[in-house]
């Protein structure tokens, strides 16, 4: 059982940033996210993408400002549980909670924050008959282990980065890699594309475009599946795996089943002085919420992540009296030990 | 000319005429989000940087309209339900020229 102040639903943007502003109330917290790496949709959807309205700065990359929030929360040493989805809730009769992913992590924590954006990321399946029956039987969306292919045979489907990339990664292990795609062009990074090109000639890649994967073949598990592919008769290609990747798309997802009242595919929140939800304990910050005159923006994100620590503060520790610390003047004090102040002015008389 | 007429069928089949603003820099999707035609979270999911593919529509009606860029011929590449008139509807900014457009929004993925 992990353990925790504030349990965060969610690492993109706002979840990290409620790190900080927990931290400065010597708050610890851990994140679940769904996707196995930190950022949320900053960091699968637009890495590369610039924003134009973070206060402070003129310009930065996505991929930039989860890699600057990061090093921001660091001191306060965040602990994560990655590539887990936030499955079920339950309420203990002190008030805390129990969250359990899917694959049965558990974490107990007085606090749950659910800035679970737009969703978690869940795979976008093409449209085959029989899709369903063969998955973890050779169909797999997303590729968590891949030594499983080794010395086997995949086909992928897909023209983006990921189908890109890993098409070039199980070239050295698989016994045999086929891409299928639609178009003669790929969506990638451009040395991904080239590297491709490279394998193909080598004969280490099987290129079919422009062509689809219109059904899979097998009892059990996969043996094979039908391509269709421009100007030529439809054929069969055998293989052990078929692994479409064909990009990510968020979905609220059980988090919509916890007794939580939703509103437009978002979580109702009271009011906008704490963010907190229908069930006391358990806030919604950011995209997730909504209320009246809500904004999905990543700054108001971050306004309603400090807000929401300072209710949280007062839930755990009614009896505590508090005010807010600027930075400037306390600083900011690791849990890691590390302190970073203010330099202390130097005076100097002038003779 | 500040606002143009558009005819909508959203996703259950219904038809919406709406007016679309020509001077506010909107493109397509917004303007379907702004009427609320299709759930929240359910369109414009990377908000119009032609990503994701969640506000695919078909154009029916013979409007001229601005050439697909590169971006957007590769994600309708990878995105599902696509015919031979689809477009992303963030990457079609509303004109004078699209007075009278009539589309049709693509199923949720």
């Amino acid at each position: 059982m992990i353990t925790t102040d504030i349990l965060i639903i969610g690492a993109g943007p706002t979840g990290l940033f409620t790190v900080f502003e927990a931290g400065l109330l010597k708050l610890k917290c851990h994140l679940i996210d769904a996707l196995p790496i930190p950022g949320g949709q900053c960091a699968e959807i637009y890495p590369k993408k610039p924003i134009y309205d973070i206060p402070g700065f003129p310009d930065v990359l996505a991929g930039d400002l989860v890699d600057n929030l990061m090093k921001q929360i660091e001191p306060f040493e965040p602990t994560f549980t990655l590539g887990e989805r936030a499955e079920t809730i339950t309420k203990l009769e002190d008030g805390s909670f129990i969250v359990t992913t899917n694959k049965g992590t558990k974490h107990h924590a007085p606090i749950v924050a659910i800035a679970g954006g737009l969703g978690s990321f869940e795979p976008r399946k093409p449209q085959l008959e029989e899709l369903s029956k063969f998955e973890d039987k050779g169909v797999e969306y997303i590729i968590k282990d891949p030594e499983i292919y080794r010395d086997k045979r995949v086909v992928i489907a897909g023209g983006g980065d990921s189908a890109l990339d890993w098409s070039i990664f199980l070239a050295d292990v698989a016994r045999e890699v086929t891409l299928v795609h639609r178009r003669n062009e790929f969506r990638g990074a451009l040395d991904s594309v080239e590297k491709v090109q490279e394998l193909k000639n080598l004969g280490k890649i099987n290129l079919i475009t422009p062509a689809e994967v219109k059904g899979i073949l097998g009892e059990d598990h996969v043996t094979g599946v039908a391509i269709e592919k421009k100007g030529e008769d439809p054929f069969i290609i055998d293989t052990d795996h078929f692994i479409p990747l064909f990009g990510l798309s968020p979905k609220l997802g059980p988090i919509g089943d916890w007794g939580l009242e939703i509103e437009k595919n978002a979580i109702k929140v009271d009011n906008t002085l704490d963010y907190q939800t229908n069930i006391p304990g358990i806030y919604a910050i950011g995209d997730v919420n909504t209320y009246p005159g809500k904004l999905k923006l990543i700054l108001c994100g971050f306004h309603e992540a400090t807000l929401m620590c300072q209710s949280a503060y007062k839930r755990i520790f009614p009896d505590k009296r508090y005010v807010m610390k600027y930075t400037t003047v306390g600083g900011v004090e690791g849990f890691d030990g590390t302190k970073k102040e203010a330099p202390k002015a130097i005076v100097k008389a002038i003779v | 000319m500040q606002d143009v007429s558009i005819y909508i069928t959203d996703r259950e089949g219904a038809q919406h005429e709406v007016l679309a603003p020509t001077d506010m820099a909107m493109n397509l999707m917004e303007v379907v989000r702004s009427y609320e035609l299709a759930p929240e979270g359910t369109i414009g999911v990377c908000g119009g940087m032609a990503m994701c593919a969640s506000c695919q529509c078909y154009i029916t009606s013979d409007h001229q309209l601005n050439a697909k860029e590169y971006d957007e011929d590769a994600m309708l590449s990878e995105a599902f339900y696509v015919r031979d008139n689809s477009r992303l509807s963030c990457q079609i900014p509303i004109t004078e020229d699209l007075h009278g457009l009539e589309i049709t929004l693509a199923q949720e993925v």
